[in-house]
């Protein structure tokens, strides 16, 4: 099994836009596994504890992304595998799969793990671009999985828009994890100690044997062309009257002035 | 020449999706902009007449794609023939809805023309060569990205239910149809929908509502999701609820709001006995009207409402059904 993880800024992180207006500030933020890997992870543990197997957990980025392997690693994953290149650096959803479906190529693997987003550029594609680049079936938002491995197929319940649907999809495929799918463990204080003595494998763009052009910023589909901090405040107007003088007056602005109702 | 925009026509239950009225109206728009069609890619099964709608709704052709194996959504038949499709009239822009369907297949159809697309959009506009440039909130909506400059055509995008203005059918109104046939591989029927899981009640589609009602912690008890279910129905909209309500099982995860949860713009967000934690902020706050009930005057939520109540949500919440309804009803 093959988890794939993204290193990302935690949800309570203040965001700033850099000099540039490209990018945004990395001073002062705290990152972590992003919360979606976090499932997958933990469901790839789950079956390996049931079914045996190895879990690699594999990711795309900078120095400081080792720690969401050692974070996986501390939670009971096998193997850890850094795509680390300044050429693979500020790549959008396309660049950042090619890449990752090039080192999925040498992985052996039944089953693709990863999140059903990264809460960073919530892009949701990074998934479904690899299982399309490795040519394998994919379930996306998953609440809910089983694998035979018998008869090498995965049944798994996947969030609609207000209802589920069960997909039965034969092995290999990917699958990506949404909330619900199970309780992440919080790493061991022995799983910590042995993730940092574990040996992640580093991989860059000449031993992926990809062109510069291909990946990162060159290989972009689309680019980032300006960032800014919206204001979220409105003027609001604010009722202090008792309860069914102020819903009276609530509903009569939303009828009169906001023209909602 | 690439030319011209398509849009992917979803549908559920036999009906156009409102999110597919809603690219129709802007596409029409931006099509007009450039001087060239707006294209429905309709696939399905015994869809063909809602070729009809999407004429009326600014559609000029609609390439119909009308087969067995497409009645149930899978990722591996859809992304099939929706590539197939893109690839045979070769549009500009290819528009999807940002839903359950629009967003396992968007990105699927991406990689397999090879092309970027920009996810989960909240504006859609043209820059100066007429190319595809849109707005797409990253990080939660804390920032707004434009995003453009695509450098391999088609320029694709998903774009969230309820932040377009949907078309106005023009009666009479009436679009080319033409039929796509589509073909298969072994490699395009590999999963299958084994069976559907309705949620506990009635469905509830967050994204689309039009309206939500959404409560927290302050219920302080499961029961009491009964005081903001009778106001979401005497508003006509659907029940939300803060991660902590979710955390406390006080009601299933599919009606959380925020960054872990669903993201929502209604037209009017009603939020009750919920600070406003940065986390739950992040899944509403492009809501039109948003509208706070508190009993804490320094919850955070008041400085991202435009009404709010400091109160008990216990008197104040039934006493706003009474009112609706009042109003509704006169
Ligand atoms: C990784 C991560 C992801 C998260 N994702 C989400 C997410 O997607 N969605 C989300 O909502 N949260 C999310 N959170 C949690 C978030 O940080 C908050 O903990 C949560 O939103 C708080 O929910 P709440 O407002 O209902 O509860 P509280 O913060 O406890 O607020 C309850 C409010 O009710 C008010 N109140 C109490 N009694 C009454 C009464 N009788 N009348 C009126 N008002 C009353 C109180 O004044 C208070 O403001 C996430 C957190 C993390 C760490
Ligand atoms: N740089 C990366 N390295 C490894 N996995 C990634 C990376 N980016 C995204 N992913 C995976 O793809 C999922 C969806 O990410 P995204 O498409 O960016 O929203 C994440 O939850 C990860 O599992």
């Amino acid at each position: 099994m093959v988890v794939l993880v993204k290193h990302v800024p935690d949800t309570e992180a203040r965001i700033a836009v850099a000099g540039g207006g490209r990018s945004i500030s990395e001073e002062g933020i705290n990152f972590v596994l992003n919360p979606y890997d976090e499932f997958a992870v933990e469901e790839a543990l789950r079956l390996k504890e049931r079914l045996g197997g190895q879990v690699t957990v594999v990711t795309l980025g900078p120095e400081r992304a080792k720690e969401a392997l050692r974070t996986a690693l501390a939670m009971g994953a096998d193997e850890a595998v850094h795509l680390r290149d300044d050429a693979l650096e500020g790549g959008d959803a396309l660049s950042v799969s090619v890449a990752l479906a090039r080192a999925l190529k040498d992985i052996p693997f039944d089953l693709i793990l990863c999140g059903k987003q990264a809460i960073d550029d919530d892009s949701c594609q990074v998934g479904p671009r690899v299982a399309e680049l490795l040519g394998i079936p994919q379930v996306t938002v998953v609440t809910k999985l089983e694998v035979d491995a018998a008869a090498r197929t995965a049944r798994a319940q996947r969030e609609m828009d207000g209802y589920s649907e069960v997909v039965e999809t034969p092995l290999p495929a990917l699958v990506s994890a949404q909330k619900g799918l199970n309780e992440p463990r919080f790493p061991s204080l022995p799983g910590i100690m042995k993730a940092k003595r574990k040996e992640i494998k580093t991989l860059n763009l000449a031993s992926l044997g990809l062109d510069a052009s291909q990946v990162g910023r060159a290989g972009q589909g689309a680019e980032v062309q300006a960032l800014e901090v919206p204001s979220r405040a409105r003027r609001g107007r604010i009722l202090t009257s008792d309860p069914p003088a102020a819903a009276a007056e609530l509903a009569a602005l939303l009828r009169g002035e906001a023209k909602v109702l | 020449m690439p030319s011209g925009i398509m849009l992917f026509a979803e549908c559920r239950q036999g009906q156009l999706r409102k999110v597919t009225l809603e690219l129709a109206g802007r596409g029409s728009e931006l099509a007009a902009q450039r001087g060239e069609p707006l294209i429905a890619a309709l696939l399905g099964q015994g869809v063909g007449p809602l070729a009809e709608a999407l004429g009326q709704a600014g559609v000029d052709r609609v390439v119909v794609a009308d087969h067995e194996a497409l009645k149930d959504y899978t990722t591996d038949a859809y992304s099939r023939v929706m590539t197939d499709v893109v690839r045979a009239w070769d549009p500009a822009v290819v528009l999807f809805g940002a839903t359950a369907i629009g967003r396992d297949l968007a990105p699927r159809v991406a990689a397999r023309l090879g092309v970027g697309l920009a996810s989960d959009c909240v504006a859609l506009d043209l820059d100066a060569g007429k190319a595809l440039v849109v707005k797409r909130p990253l990080y939660a909506g804390k920032v707004m990205a434009t995003v453009g400059g695509f450098s391999r055509s088609p320029a694709m995008a998903t774009v969230r239910p309820n932040v377009l203005t949907p078309a106005v059918p023009q009666p009479g109104r009436r679009a080319e149809v033409v039929e796509f046939s589509p073909r298969f591989g072994p490699e395009d029927r590999r999963t299958a929908v084994k069976e559907l899981v309705a949620a506990a009640g009635e469905v509830v589609d967050l994204a689309e509502a039009d309206v939500i009602v959404s409560g927290g912690r302050g219920l302080k008890a499961p029961e009491n999701f009964r005081l903001i279910e009778e106001l979401a129905r005497a508003l006509g909209g659907a029940v939300g609820a803060s991660r902590a309500a979710v955390d406390a099982g006080w009601i299933e995860h599919s009606h959380q709001v925020g960054q872990t949860g669903k993201t929502v713009s209604p037209t009017l967000y009603v939020a009750c006995g919920i600070s406003g934690a940065i986390q739950h902020l992040a899944g509403m706050s492009s809501s039109r009207c948003i509208v706070a009930i508190n009993k804490d005057p320094e919850a955070p939520i008041f400085k991202v409402a435009d009404y709010g109540i400091v109160g008990d949500l216990f008197q104040v919440v039934p006493a706003l059904t009474e009112e609706v309804k009042k109003l509704r009803a006169g």
